[in-house]
């Protein structure tokens, strides 16, 4: 069972107050869902919506076809009704009767306004329409008792606990879903939420960011527990303050992080050269949005990746990871901080918008399979005399100390080309041998980087090619073109640079098209793999509108070039 | 030559013979060793300029960073390890001009780190091209009719902003300057001294005589508690410009004012547990 539910509305309507509640409601009885976000750049009007799609299996992206829109407003209703299943319903008030137009007996007119007048709070809308969904949904009224308890208190929760009966007593004809066999418990989290929960998970001990979407919500979670996790949590007075904050703070010892978007990570880009030269450990979360300048705030895009692989002047080593799922965003997060005190280096977390703000239902976090790995120098293992830090060893990195923490032994960063010391050079040989040190760390993380998942037939005709966010559809396209009896398969990269390559040079092989999937104009994967291996692609199915492609979508794109 | 400072490096030295760094250098060694301090107890930050190569002539830890960011790296430092001295030492274009708005907003978090800025009213990195404390009308190889920007007034601003410790001095007086300096290091919260020291090379307006010349004393019973006083001292320039402490008040540092933090030790000595951290998953259940 598959169902795809939208709600559409003005911002400030309370849609989000909606979707929030039922998520909870179905996650409570055991469905599986993912759900996703489409928001303009402004607090009040306009259309947003949301779409909850769940189900009695894992559902891994979103789709298009809809079984239910229910519409706060006309437009919900205009914009989204060709898109209405045969058989699919809307639910909207009385009072927009007039205004729509909707197929025979796909309506379902409620009282929902005059219910909240009754129960003298307008605002109470959303917990009415929750009511009357739960019963339609068969889903447990006590469920939904619990979660308006877990969600208001006092008088508000008085008059939603009397508006979500009121709903509920509507009675709505039921719509006949399955119920879920798997009962297990599951969380359900977005990708930035999983991110700042593997920080936190990790030690991350500051945080210093400046707002911007569709990054802030890392920062949210963090602020909302820096209390409790006693950690610092600095809203910085721009990304450049941000970012070498993070870098000082990381020098001095303790784990630090910073996080943004777009624009944000353009302003940081100097100090990414910095951290690098400095050879200091630092975590850096991007959350893709749609570029240039201010572009698309509130929407997605895969376009940073092509930028972020040199992003610095000058060369400088770093690890790009991508996210796929709220699973592995946290112990991607976690495994971040440890990659980057082992080889005193840059990691960079890949997001995106789309990704950020889905909520997917998932196993819990085991927090006992992540370490926490420091890499840091102890007297006994430093040789007498003045500390160096860049001093050349056989495994090529430096032991590294903390500022403070030995007596008689300092440390020297510097952002000149230095010799081992720290300090400033003009040395020709000095240079080539720091480069050296340094860079040579891309020939170490290429072992650490993890081959892309591959999904499909064993050697398939048709590869198509992916990363990040993209995973869960690029799954379910290839389940359903399976079924239909094609031999395909999909690779979906989350670790990109260093590039892992072995997986991919077996995939391709064999395979006949080799189609890459992005989220961008220029194929921004497609070229580093054509960089990196020589492989080339037959087809690209590339999206830029700001809008993650969707599973029909892809299916047919994949289908025009069969 | 005093006895032996254990600040006190090897180090060549890259500063134009005469040039103010050299005095400030050995104003800065001074301090730190009469207040008792121990080399690995102190940071030296610094941003990109001739002062920003400070952090290489004294044996201490130093973040030399880049241009316009020493102050973040240094609040960095002074959040992950509170029992560190973290000191900056850089440049009036540095400090005021490409990292103005890091000045500004750290007044404001009153971060518990002392800014020394090393004020020749120049660009001596980039060889003489104006700061944003050169005078209208200097005239350099870009600012060719004369610089039309008004100047930067770092002490006013300072105090505008808030700041609990706002102080001048002139290496060119070593005992008032390693007075200035052992005050700031002493106070708790963001102290701002900016230090007159001449540009040998490219500031022929502004000269070792120049300042000494026009620099005076705060006068014995100046009180640099009244802040409408420090103002006005703080718009003296032309007709005589006054050094010492020009304004002080005592406010919380930035890590005393969040209150979870207050009674912990330092970030950096805090043991890692990832199981520390589950019980934040609890609200996605």
């Amino acid at each position: 069972m598959d169902y795809n539910l939208l709600i559409g509305g003005s911002a400030g309507q309370g849609i989000d107050t909606l979707v929030t509640l039922l998520e909870k409601v179905l996650q409570r009885s055991s469905y599986y869902l993912f759900s996703n976000k489409d928001y303009m750049s402004r607090v009040r009007g306009g259309h947003n919506f949301s779409q909850i799609r769940f189900g009695t299996k894992t559902v891994h992206g979103h789709k298009n076809a809809l079984d239910v829109i229910v519409a706060f407003d006309e437009k919900t209703v205009t914009e989204h009704l060709p898109r209405l299943k045969k058989g699919g319903k809307v639910v909207l008030d009385h009072s927009l009767k007039e205004d729509v137009k909707i197929p025979e007996g796909q309506s379902i007119y409620l009282p929902l306004k005059e219910g909240a007048k009754d129960l003298g709070n307008p605002k109470v809308f959303s917990v009415v329409l929750l009511g009357a969904l739960i019963n339609a949904l068969d889903l447990d009224l006590k469920i939904g008792k619990k979660v308006i308890e877990n969600t208001f208190e006092d008088k508000i929760l008085e008059v939603n606990h009397k508006a979500l009966i009121k709903g509920f007593e509507m009675d709505l004809e039921s719509w006949n879903l399955e119920k879920p066999e798997n009962t297990d418990q599951r969380i359900k989290i977005n990708s930035n939420q999983g991110i700042a929960l593997g920080a936190l998970a990790a030690g991350v001990t500051l945080y210093s960011a400046y707002p911007m979407t569709p990054s802030t919500s890392i920062m949210d979670f963090l602020a909302a527990n820096q209390k409790k996790a006693k950690i610092v949590v600095e809203q910085a007075e721009d990304e450049i303050a941000a970012i070498n904050l993070a870098i000082g703070a990381s020098y001095a010892g303790i784990r630090a992080m910073t996080g943004t978007s777009g624009g944000g990570f353009s302003l940081m880009t100097e100090a990414l050269g910095l951290a690098a030269i400095t050879e200091t450990p630092l975590v850096v979360a991007n959350v893709q949005r749609p570029g240039p300048a201010t572009g698309f705030p509130t929407r997605t895009e895969q376009s940073d990746l092509s930028f972020i692989l040199t992003a610095s002047h000058g060369e400088i080593p770093r690890m790009v990871t991508s996210i796929r799922t709220g699973e592995e965003a946290f112990y991607k997060t976690a495994n971040a901080f440890n990659l980057s005190e082992k080889y005193q280096t840059l990691v960079i977390l890949l997001n995106d918008q789309y990704l950020a703000d889905a909520n997917q239902t998932i196993k819990p976090y085991d927090f006992s399979k992540v370490s926490i790995e420091r890499h840091i120098a102890e007297e006994k293992d430093l040789p007498e005399g003045d500390y160096q830090r860049y001093r050349f060893t056989e495994e090529g990195i430096s032991p590294r100390i903390i500022p403070g923490k030995i007596p008689g032994k300092t440390l020297l960063a510097d952002s000149d080309e230095h010799n081992e010391n720290g300090n400033i050079t003009e040395s020709a040989e000095m240079r080539i041998k720091m480069m050296d040190k340094r860079m040579k760390k891309l020939k170490a993380l290429e072992k650490e980087v993890e081959e892309p998942w591959f999904m499909g037939t064993d050697n398939p005709e048709i590869l198509l090619v992916g990363w990040g966010s993209t995973y869960g559809t690029l799954r379910e396209t290839v389940e359903i073109l399976q079924e239909e009896g094609h031999s395909i398969g999909a690779l979906s990269f989350g670790d990109v640079y260093p590039l892992p390559k072995k997986t991919l040079e077996e995939k391709t092989k064999g395979a006949k098209k080799v189609i890459n999937v992005e989220q961008n104009y220029t194929g921004q994967l497609a070229k580093l793999i054509r960089q990196e291996t020589g492989i080339t692609f037959d087809h690209s199915i590339l999206k830029y509108d700001g809008r993650q492609i969707a599973l029909e979508e892809l299916i047919e794109s994949v289908k025009e070039v069969l | 030559m005093d006895q032996k400072n254990i600040f006190d490096c090897s180090e060549e030295k890259a500063w134009c013979p005469g040039c103010g760094n050299h005095g400030l250098l050995e104003g800065i060694k001074q301090t730190l060793q009469e207040l008792g301090k121990e080399p690995h107890e102190v940071v030296v930050a610094s941003g990109i300029g001739q002062a920003a190569k400070l952090p290489h002539y004294i044996n201490a830890n130093g973040f030399n960073g880049l241009h316009g960011r020493s102050i973040p790296p240094a609040l960095g430092i002074k959040i992950a390890n509170r029992e560190l001295t973290v000191i900056i030492h850089s440049g009036d274009g540095d400090s005021y001009g490409e990292g103005g708005n890091h000045f500004l907003h750290n007044v404001r978090r009153n971060v518990d780190i002392s800014h020394f800025v090393h004020d020749n009213q120049i660009y001596g990195l980039t060889k003489g091209q104006a700061s944003p404390t050169t005078r209208q009308g200097h005239v350099t190889g870009i600012q060719t009719e004369g610089v039309h920007l008004q100047p930067f007034n770092p002490i006013a601003t300072a105090i505008s902003l808030g700041c609990g410790f706002v102080a001048r001095t002139f290496m060119g007086d070593k005992e008032h300057m390693v007075e200035t300096m052992k005050a700031a290091v002493n106070h708790r919260g963001y102290a701002l001294v900016d230090i007159f020291q001449p540009c040998v090379v490219f500031n022929k307006i502004n000269t070792f005589k120049w300042y000494k010349d026009h620099v005076y004393k705060l006068e014995e019973d100046y009180d640099p508690t009244d802040k409408i006083a420090a103002f006005q001292k703080s718009l003296e320039f032309d007709d005589g410009i006054p050094i010492g402490i020009i304004y002080k008040e005592e406010k919380p540092a930035f890590l005393d004012t969040i209150e979870f933090l207050k009674d912990e030790k330092p970030l950096v000595d805090r043991d890692l547990d990832p199981k520390n951290a589950e019980m934040f998953m609890d609200e996605f259940y």
